[in-house]
């Protein structure tokens, strides 16, 4: 049995531009490009394969990679609508002597949530929210859920402006116990459920994404976890017009994925409908509250990019109620 | 019918032992018994102790289990964390073996094709929830640990959150070491769920040696007399995964 030291555990190799892996069971070839980034489980590359441009993770721990492999392949089989990075390859190489389990995913070319915030307002936080919670839903309904929900493990790729997730490693079937979690976006840490695999523990993690996304910050749960937590909920301004929402987001009090994220869909409604009876547009509105913005963005693109797509929500949720309906 | 058992030790301590031998050479006895021993070194912010770390590692290596050095802060995920990998990585030995017998010759994890080892570790994780699982908590209380203690409570707290939500039984002791008489003390009898923790460190009384090999010992007899209590409460119908890494 291999080493699992976990010391060791973060020795995926560093690879130099240009460097060849040739995988030992499947024959492909992928030529390395530079790191995408770098986490508790392996490096990710960019590599360049007869595909064209991939996202290769390579590991130290051949058991977290299988594992992560086992995940993507499952959501191959939810039909429909890509959750995650597309599953494309998984082999061995042997590089200096060394043998490296390696898989092979699809390339997510985007920026991190809180840049793109940072870009085009913190109004995108609440679509982002909705968009979340669409993928949430399907992939419960698959019977999985995501565990270690957090900013470092979305990507907003676009435009047109989608959130998509990476790094699978966590995900869980539904019933057993979350196999990663990061404190927190972590239920358990704020002594607020167990660590059971269940909806509400992703939708936990999704209302705490939305709390550090317009927080800006982490903290911690200091004496009583739900105290902390509900304190900052009523001193954040920004956070006024969601506080009900997000009080009953990680309280558990949504059935589903689907129920939060039709509820976030009328408070975001009703907020659209006070910009527009103020008359004042929602543009000169941020500027209040978002620190400056880089100029050389056009800003009115970015806020029709925002109207439709809020648009665009609120035309696909009608049309889910009426086929819900019939 | 059971689902097998699982049998680890949790040492955590932050620095050398001074008395009662080499404690890797007792982690191979554990080893022997089907033990795992796992090593959390808890430090302080800034320091380095080769030697600590040196022990640390040959412990669990010797042990058959994972080692992790932490500080303070990080302790609960990493707790959490290495235990669950201990786990899983003793739950594969078990799988290999099994392997091995259904091949018939000496097929490893490594060995298989990627597409083996997928459905290998969707056994292994499936065994990983419903294994039933046994640890000796075993508590370094020595003099310089003494301001590290409430931060391990919260750890085992948390760590059993992570336990309990699995659809397997939990047994939970918990030891500390030096023992005012012995070379450890019972904290807490085997219980299922570490409920109830807060409060247990607040009497116990720090300092002195550090048996670390002695308290290891003690740690496998713990699960002797285990078992030798529920032999006679379930009969004799509890089978152990015979577990041993290569
Ligand atoms: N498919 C992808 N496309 C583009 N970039 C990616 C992709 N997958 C991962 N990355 C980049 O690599 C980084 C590390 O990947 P990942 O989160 O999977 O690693 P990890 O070892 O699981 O990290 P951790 O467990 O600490 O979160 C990501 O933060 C992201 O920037
Ligand atoms: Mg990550």
């Amino acid at each position: 049995m291999e080493k699992t030291n976990m010391n060791s555990r973060n020795e995926a190799p560093n690879f130099p531009r240009g460097t060849k892996l040739l995988g030992k069971w499947n024959r492909n070839v992928y030529h390395i490009l530079k790191p995408l980034g770098r986490g508790a489980t392996g490096i990710v590359y960019l590599a360049d394969s007869k595909h064209g441009k991939v996202a290769l993770k390579i590991g130290h721990n051949s058991m977290s990679i299988t594992s992560e492999v086992n995940v993507l392949k499952h959501f191959e089989k939810v039909q429909g609508q890509i959750l995650g990075p597309s599953f494309i390859d998984t082999d061995d190489c042997i590089v200096s002597g060394q043998k490296h389990p390696f898989y092979v995913m699809e390339y997510l070319q985007g920026v991190s949530v809180f840049d793109h915030l940072k870009e085009h307002g913190n109004e995108w936080a609440p679509v982002f929210m909705v968009q979340l919670l669409g993928d949430l839903s399907r992939l419960h309904r698959a019977g999985w859920v995501f565990g270690d929900l957090k900013p470092e493990n979305l990507l907003i790729t676009g435009p047109p402006y989608r959130v998509r997730w990476i790094d699978v490693g966590g995900t869980t079937i539904k019933g057993r116990a979350i196999k990663e979690y990061t404190e927190f976006y972590d239920r358990g840490y704020w002594g607020m459920g167990d660590r059971k695999a269940d909806e509400q523990y992703d939708l936990f993690a999704a209302g705490m994404i939305f709390i550090h996304l317009i927080e800006k910050r982490r903290f911690e749960k200091g004496k009583d976890g739900k105290q902390t937590l509900m304190t900052c909920l009523e001193r954040n301004e920004q956070l006024r017009p969601y506080r009900h929402w997000l009080k009953k987001i990680v309280n558990g009090a949504f059935q589903d994925a689907e129920a939060a994220r039709t509820d976030l869909m009328k408070f975001i409604a009703k907020r659209e409908d006070r910009h527009r009876k103020v008359d004042q547009p929602p543009r000169q509105n941020r500027r209040n509250k978002v620190r400056k913005k880089a100029q050389k963005q056009p800003a009115l693109v970015g806020i029709i990019d925002l109207v439709l797509v809020i648009a665009f929500l609120l035309i696909t949720s009608v049309l889910y109620l009426v086929g819900q309906m019939i | 019918m059971s689902n097998g058992t699982l049998k680890q030790i949790l040492l955590l301590t932050d620095g050398c032992s001074n008395d009662g031998g080499d404690p890797a050479a007792i982690a191979a006895l554990a080893r022997e018994e089907n033990v795992t021993v796992n090593v959390i070194g808890v430090l302080e912010e800034g320091s380095l102790n080769e030697e600590a770390y040196e022990e640390i590692e040959k412990i669990a290596t010797a042990g058959g289990g994972i080692s992790q050095v932490v500080y303070m802060k990080q302790l609960a995920k990493t707790v959490q964390m290495v235990t669950r990998q201990a786990m899983t990585q003793t739950l594969q030995g078990v799988v290999n073996k099994e392997l091995s017998q259904i091949l018939g010759r000496e097929q490893e994890w490594d060995d298989l094709s990627p597409e083996k080892r997928g459905e290998v570790m969707e056994v292994v994780d499936d065994l990983g929830e419903r294994v039933d699982f046994e640890v000796v908590i075993l508590v370094d209380a020595s003099a310089s640990m003494r301001n590290k203690l409430r931060t391990v409570q919260e750890a085992l707290v948390d760590l059993s959150i992570s336990m309990d939500s699995r659809g397997g039984s939990n047994y939970y002791t918990l030891l500390t070491f030096p023992g005012k008489r012995n070379d450890t003390d019972i904290i807490k009898g085997w219980t299922s769920g570490i409920t109830g923790l807060s409060g247990l460190f607040d009497k116990i009384s720090v300092g002195g040696i550090t048996p670390t090999g002695p308290a290891i010992q003690a740690a496998i007899q713990q699960f002797q007399s285990r078992k030798r209590r529920s032999m006679i409460s379930y009969g004799e119908d509890e089978y152990e995964l015979e577990e041993r890494g290569s």
